[in-house]
């Protein structure tokens, strides 16, 4: 016997389910509030600092006036160089994992060598920094050893993003190269690492506003409080963005007067860091929308 | 078979004593040669993609390296003891109250960060039109994009003031402060990895259920969500994993006082902001530095589990559905 529908059972469902959906879109939106949120404080407060000199000016009399500029070039090189420690060796992992190995034991130890590191926190990273390349390679505080534990914290993202972009290649790509003839590497090479390429780059790009960001790793490894030049060595130690906000923020002995330059640079730091990956990932989206091989 | 006459110099090579090796060995070497040329990438390739690995025993060897001596000058029972008193005199190293603070941080975090993870992970996987998942999930992108000394300093200036206010508290830095502010950070790390196990939930589990006549919403509540269990259970481990390592926000608004307290109103100190505070001022090889070392190696066996729990129920989930 068919059960007759009973239309006011069905309304009540209907009812629990806009409640419900309801509910589940405010508790995403909540999200979205919290990025207004702080945009929106740090712009309102943030921007009116800004001006040429802030950015191109060393600190002046304690931090209380002048600008960030050692600190931006501090941070672009600890950046730089952690790239350059790291991308030869995710670009290399990537290859590996996507195109020579094939299963077994090996391969599963490095994946959960790669998640795992990819869970380590950074102040761990940062003793690790100070312990071995600042005392047991003798490096100390410095843009080097800076740049080295940088370069551990970003390994696993860049691992991930190349290995992704490299398995996104069609598996077709691969042998129409191997069925002409082509050794594995030489097609590899002259094949699908182009046109893994857009994939590798924003997972780069991604890996670098990480890095930018990152204050932890490097407080102990690379940061200087306050320096009157620019780094010139590899040992030098370095001024860096979010350290030097971090630092105006707890210790800053005139708190009224330097309030406004700290808004500044914490905005320029966040505008830096989103500008990134905005780029990235409008860029991602387009790269996968195009190709569609 | 045809068998070939054998060749002259072959011939004499059997027969004669002048044994002229060389010929065998220019083509031994050309061949090795030749070898090299064709098959160097696949060990090079192994032996680079193995540097993860390197890192990983780096850090667990020296962390645990410079912690060992702890259980020698302090030893286990009173560094788990309830004071921290590192430049007092007699010093003490009992790192209870930074264990409890960051416990209660991370779990008060967790309380936030969980239901509204889940929320907005359901939302964006299920509910919501392809544009605006596309939309939730870049502002979730950028929201885990925001370096933590930013959120520290939002806290700093924004959220902690609040607080004071909002409580009327001597100060605003509290661990319910933190909490908040962690929640927040969590929250996008939970509600991506949530997202990615519910999508992992094949479709003909919610086709099936439709075809009973079940509605969109009864569909994820007993079928999605259920199927998608021990994934997100995953994603609130790892979001756990990220909220207890995470330094400079909790280090900048927690207060970092460090006394065992039950009282969210009140400061506390975390394991992080502990090593974050105190490495800078201590001297190299002391008992000091090596206790700083010992919540360092805390917080990376911590993690280390936590991460290969989520990352083992992450893959039970992909294995049942078969992807």
């Amino acid at each position: 016997m068919m059960r007759e529908i009973d239309v006011t059972e069905q309304k009540g469902k209907r009812a629990w389910q806009t409640v419900a959906f309801s509910l589940l879109g405010l508790s995403a939106l909540v999200g979205f509030l919290a990025l207004g949120v702080i945009l929106y404080v740090m712009v309102r407060e943030g921007a009116s600092a800004l001006s040429w000199d802030f950015l191109s000016q060393f600190p002046r009399k304690m931090m209380t006036e002048g600008g960030i500029y050692p600190a931006i070039v501090g941070s672009f090189y600890l950046t730089v160089g952690a790239i350059v420690v790291s991308l030869p060796f995710a670009l290399a992992s990537a290859i590996w994992l996507s195109e020579y190995a094939h299963g077994g034991v090996w391969v599963r130890v490095v994946r959960v060598g790669v998640n795992s590191l990819a869970g380590v926190p950074s102040i761990v990273f940062g003793l690790l920094g100070l312990a071995f390349f600042v005392k047991v390679l003798g490096l100390g505080i410095s843009l080097l050893a800076g740049a080295l534990t940088l370069g551990l914290l970003i390994l696993p993202i860049l691992i991930r993003a190349a290995e992704e972009a490299l398995g996104a290649v069609p598996m077709s790509f691969r042998e129409g190269a191997l069925a002409l003839g082509a050794t594995k590497w030489y097609a590899v090479r002259t094949v699908v690492l182009p046109s893994a390429i857009p994939g590798i780059l924003t997972g780069m790009i991604l890996g670098i506003s990480r890095a930018v960001g990152e204050t932890a790793p490097i407080m102990f490894t690379a940061a200087a409080f306050y320096m009157t030049r620019l780094p010139e060595t590899l040992s030098d130690k370095v001024m860096a963005l979010p350290y030097h906000i971090f630092v105006m923020a707890t210790e800053s002995p005139n708190y009224y007067k330097t309030r406004s330059l700290q808004f500044g640079a914490a905005f320029v730091l966040l505008g830096m860091v989103m500008l990134i990956n905005l780029g990235a990932v409008t860029w991602r989206a387009r790269v996968r929308r195009r190709k569609q091989w | 078979m045809r068998t070939r006459r054998p060749r002259e110099s072959e011939a004499r090579a059997v027969a004669g004593p002048p044994l002229d090796l060389r010929p065998v060995v220019q083509a031994g070497l050309r061949g090795l040669i030749q070898m090299i040329k064709e098959r160097w990438d696949r060990p090079v390739f192994l032996a680079l993609a193995s540097a993860s690995l390197v890192a990983l025993g780096l850090l667990v060897f020296f962390i645990f390296r410079e912690a060992a001596p702890v259980l020698r000058e302090i030893g286990l029972l009173s560094f788990l003891g309830p004071h921290w008193n590192p430049t007092g005199d007699p010093a003490s190293f009992g790192a209870l109250p930074m264990i409890a603070g960051s416990a209660m941080v991370t779990f008060a975090a967790l309380g936030l960060a969980v239901p509204l993870g889940y929320g907005a992970a359901v939302f964006i996987a299920e509910v919501a039109p392809g544009w605006l998942k596309d939309v939730a999930k870049s502002a979730l992108e950028l929201l885990a994009g925001i370096p933590s000394v930013i959120y520290g300093f939002f806290g700093l200036m924004v959220v902690a003031p609040f607080f004071q206010r909002a409580f009327g508290l001597s100060t605003g830095r509290t661990a319910l402060t933190a909490a908040v502010l962690l929640g927040i950070m969590a929250l996008p790390t939970v509600a991506s990895l949530a997202e990615d196990a519910l999508t992992a939930v094949p479709n003909s589990y919610r086709e099936a259920s439709m075809a009973l006549g079940a509605t969109r919403w009864q569909t994820i509540r007993r079928v999605t969500f259920p199927a998608a269990f021990s994934g997100l259970i995953g994603a609130a481990i790892l979001g756990m994993g990220r909220a207890i390592g995470e330094t400079m926000a909790v280090l900048m608004v927690a207060g970092n006082a460090p006394q065992l307290t039950a009282s969210f109103l009140k400061p506390v100190r975390t394991l992080t902001g502990t090593i974050a505070l105190e490495m800078a001022e201590t001297p190299f090889g002391g008992t000091h530095y090596h206790a700083l070392f010992a919540l360092g190696a805390l917080l990376l066996l911590t993690t280390l589990v936590t991460n290969g729990l989520a990352e083992w129920l992450r893959g039970r989930l992909a294995r049942k559905h078969g992807r």
